[in-house]
């Protein structure tokens, strides 16, 4: 497969999993902020700044706004062209991917995103989102997943989708990572415990916007505690939207690219050493281990070491591009 | 109560469906009983389900009028055109006989030019075409094949006659719009093709296949073949990438190429990979920077001597150019007896050359009665149109003519055949041309039809999509 193609395809599956991810976040926040009469104005206001944190889009987003608002920051995480990371330019830069590897992805794919940037395009999406958020961003959900199983049920899974296949779980842990890191940023109200009512509500949301209630539940018997959300979305190993999940597919998508075999830690190119050893620190790390490093820490490690990952991808792969 | 066809009047034009206003063509009859039909909000539903499969499909062209570029469908008129089968084997066997000479002619100018030399073209024009590229002289090409892929504008006078209006022997572009256009036909009005055989088109993509595949150095049975395209920002990356999907091939950009050990090699996630044959949709002078222009950004270093080695096959080949200038096709005629001897099948418009002392004189007294273009260029640029020209148009024409003869040709004004086409309501006349795609390999394959264009603005001549112009499925009729 060429290189450049290889490439594409990568990011064309980052960016469909950054614009799900997108919407996740601020629906997350949007169910929070209906619970806004056990909060005060100015810890809603502390929601959306958290977004902003979470996402290291802040000097971006203050050179175009002043204030951040529930409004200012939708409209940034949706709709802004000039956030490389918006909702909308993600769906632009994903159809321009798509549009220059349409010959490996099936039409099928190709049209569910150009639909998508279509109703973009023409204000309908915007319609929508004024008409009602909620539905918004179902809608955005419901149109990233019905790429992923149009992709799963209509294209070859050969090398090309070994690399859609690394795009997307290496892009969701990094933002299951970011939206678990959502938490750190909310600051309990001072009158408020640990485990109370208020923490309880915002690790649920949490736990939510990852789709993981259901699947969380049966693990842990309803009983909502930070201790076992965080553990269940770092650590859970069936749980597909977990970082450990993701970066055991990951590393099961490198082997397969590389033809290497999985057992005994065997590795063939730096990219699955990397893989391996992430691989290895989230099945083998406990949560006392990551209190005791900090939460918002041992996340942050973890997005270098998924930058890290990308980038040996990149160099094993498509280095030539560059020459 | 009226119709879609109410008050259509063929007018003095040669009308592709109505003899009169009001007797219709014999092989439109069935067509217009299901036209005549419909209710104008039955065909605008049926307008709306056709332009939404171009626009999520992608089949789309790029207008760049603000900073993001508005992707425009390529207008796609409902009511077919219709050829007779007689009619297209007419047209077939023309067409046939004609990229025949134009290979010849080519094969011989880059060796011996004997046709110089026996004073049937004149050698001066050959020298100073600008697609000539004498670097390639003795040059021996694949098969003999210079114009693989070959788009011929055919058109119709006032009688109904098939013209030839130029050919396009470099890069031709267009096919993908005929293959759509029949799929969405079909999702249109499916009923319509059981009240008619029409000759499938579908084959086109697996005959250009094994077109590009019979050019492989050594007879390679296993050739790796690829679509080289300029990038994603082309106006017809649509069919390079249509075309590369169809035939299951690679499209690559220049970037995605590299020379290494006198082989062309692509770039891929398993180390670096030889390509034998490329199917090229840049233009000579993009191709190599080395070689032609330095500032190429599209093209690959080195490309041109792997090509010379005959590690690699090209098509179209190199310096096809000088076959498709304005000028050299005054002479295809000339051709067809020169190194057919035949009589040609399908006429030249008359054309004089202003670099004939006669001609010219002839031409600068006629300005505003002939259409004057430009030997080199495409799109409907660097045209004039002497009855729809102001006084300003004529008299810069003039000038460029008389300071740059050999680049002008002159013609006589054609009325192109009309077809009905949908506008704003109701169907009228408008003027259409016919491309059809020839592709020359071990035999001549000729897709069935080809692109039907047509000029949507009232009484325009001009076809081209830069201009106003749309396109309609075209059926070739199996009996």
């Amino acid at each position: 497969m060429l290189s450049r193609v290889a490439d594409t395809l990568y990011w064309l599956s980052r960016y469909i999993e950054r614009a799900e991810n997108n919407a996740r976040m601020l629906d997350v926040n949007l169910q929070l902020t209906l619970d806004a009469t056990i909060l005060n104005h100015r810890y809603t206001q502390q929601h959306w700044e958290s977004i902003i944190y979470s996402l290291e889009d802040t000097k971006l987003f203050q050179e175009l706004h002043p204030d951040i608002t529930g409004e200012t920051v939708v409209e940034f995480v949706c709709f802004e062209r000039k956030n490389p990371n918006s909702i909308y330019s993600c769906l632009c830069a994903a159809r321009e991917n798509a549009r220059s590897v349409r010959e490996l992805i099936s039409a099928e794919m190709f049209e569910q995103l150009n639909r998508m940037y279509l109703d973009f395009r023409s204000g309908e999406a915007q319609r929508l989102f004024r008409s009602s958020s909620y539905q918004f961003f179902q809608w955005a959900l419901q149109g990233c997943h019905l790429f992923q199983g149009i992709a799963d049920a209509t294209m070859a899974h050969d090398e090309g989708w070994d690399f859609l296949q690394l795009g997307k779980f290496l892009e969701r842990a990094d933002r299951t990572s970011r939206i678990l890191d959502i938490k750190y940023h909310i600051l309990l109200p001072k009158e408020e415990q640990v485990g109370g009512t208020i923490d309880s509500v915002q690790w649920f949301a949490v736990l939510n916007s990852c789709s993981g209630a259901e699947a969380y539940r049966r693990q842990f018997q309803g009983q909502i505690a930070p201790w076992t959300v965080a553990e269940f979305l770092i650590k859970d190993a069936s749980f597909p939207r977990s970082i450990r999940f993701c970066v055991g597919s990951l590393d099961h998508s490198l082997h397969q690219i590389t033809g290497m075999d999985r057992g005994d830690f065997l590795y063939k190119v730096e990219a699955e050493r990397l893989s391996g050893r992430l691989l290895a620190d989230l099945s083998y790390v406990t949560m006392d281990d990551v209190f005791g490093i900090g939460l918002h820490e041992y996340l942050d490690r973890i997005q270098l070491r998924l930058g890290e990952i990308s980038k040996a991808i990149y160099k094993e792969f498509c280095e030539w591009l560059d020459s | 109560m009226g119709n879609l066809f109410t008050g259509y009047d063929p007018n003095r034009f040669f009308d592709e469906m109505f003899a009169s206003p009001t007797e219709v063509r014999p092989h439109y009859e069935r067509l217009f009983e299901r036209y005549n039909d419909l209710t104008l909000g039955e065909f605008d539903r049926k307008r709306l389900v056709a332009d939404n499969s171009f626009l999520t499909q992608g089949i789309t062209f790029t207008v760049y009028n603000d900073t993001e570029g508005t992707e425009r469908i390529f207008p796609f008129d409902l009511v077919p055109r219709i050829i007779p089968l007689n009619e297209w084997l007419h047209i077939e066997s023309g067409l046939t006989q004609r990229i025949s000479a134009l290979n010849l002619f080519l094969r011989d100018i880059y060796h011996e030019q004997k046709i110089l030399k026996d004073g049937v073209i004149p050698a001066e024009i050959i020298h100073s075409a600008i697609h000539f590229r004498p670097e390639f002289m003795g040059f021996n090409v694949p098969k003999d094949i210079y114009i693989h892929v070959c788009g011929t504008d055919l058109i119709r006078d006032e009688d109904g006659n098939y013209l030839v209006l130029e050919d396009n022997g470099r890069c031709p572009s267009g096919v993908s719009y005929l293959l759509e256009n029949r799929q969405t036909m079909k999702r249109v009005f499916p009923n319509l093709f059981s009240r008619y055989s029409v000759q499938p088109v579908d084959r086109y993509c697996e005959e250009l296949l094994n077109l590009l595949r019979f050019i492989a150095p050594g007879g390679n049975p296993e050739p790796t073949v690829v679509l080289l395209t300029p990038g994603i920002y082309n106006s017809a990356y649509f069919e390079h990438s249509f075309l590369a999907r169809s035939m299951g091939i690679e499209i690559v950009v220049g970037a995605d190429l590299v020379v290494q050990g006198g082989y062309l090699m692509m770039k891929t996630t398993k180390g670096l990979k030889r390509v034998d044959v490329v199917y090229r949709r840049i233009d000579d002078d993009f191709l190599d920077p080395q070689v032609f222009r330095k500032d190429s950004l599209l093209g690959v270093p080195g490309l041109v001597e792997v090509y010379r080695r005959g590690n690699v096959s090209l098509a179209n080949s190199i310096g096809t150019g000088v076959a498709d200038d304005k000028v050299t096709y005054h002479f295809v005629p000339k051709m067809i007896r020169y190194y057919l001897d035949q009589d040609p099948i399908l006429p030249n418009v008359p054309t004089y050359l202003s670099m004939f002392d006669d001609d010219r004189k002839y031409m600068l007294e006629h300005l505003p009665e002939l259409v004057v273009k430009s030997a080199n260029e495409s799109g409907g640029y660097g045209m004039l149109i002497g009855p729809h020209a102001t006084r300003e148009e004529i008299e810069k024409f003039r000038d460029a003519i008389t300071k740059n003869p050999r680049n002008y040709i002159g013609q006589p004004v054609v009325q192109l055949s009309r077809s009905p086409s949908y506008i704003s309501g109701r169907f009228e006349g408008r003027h259409i041309d016919l491309r059809p795609y020839i592709l020359f390999g071990e035999k001549t394959t000729i897709i069935p039809g080809g692109l039907t264009r047509v000029a949507l603005r009232k009484d325009s001549l001009v076809v081209n999509s830069s201009q106003g112009g749309g396109s309609k499925d075209t059926w070739v009729l199996s009996e």
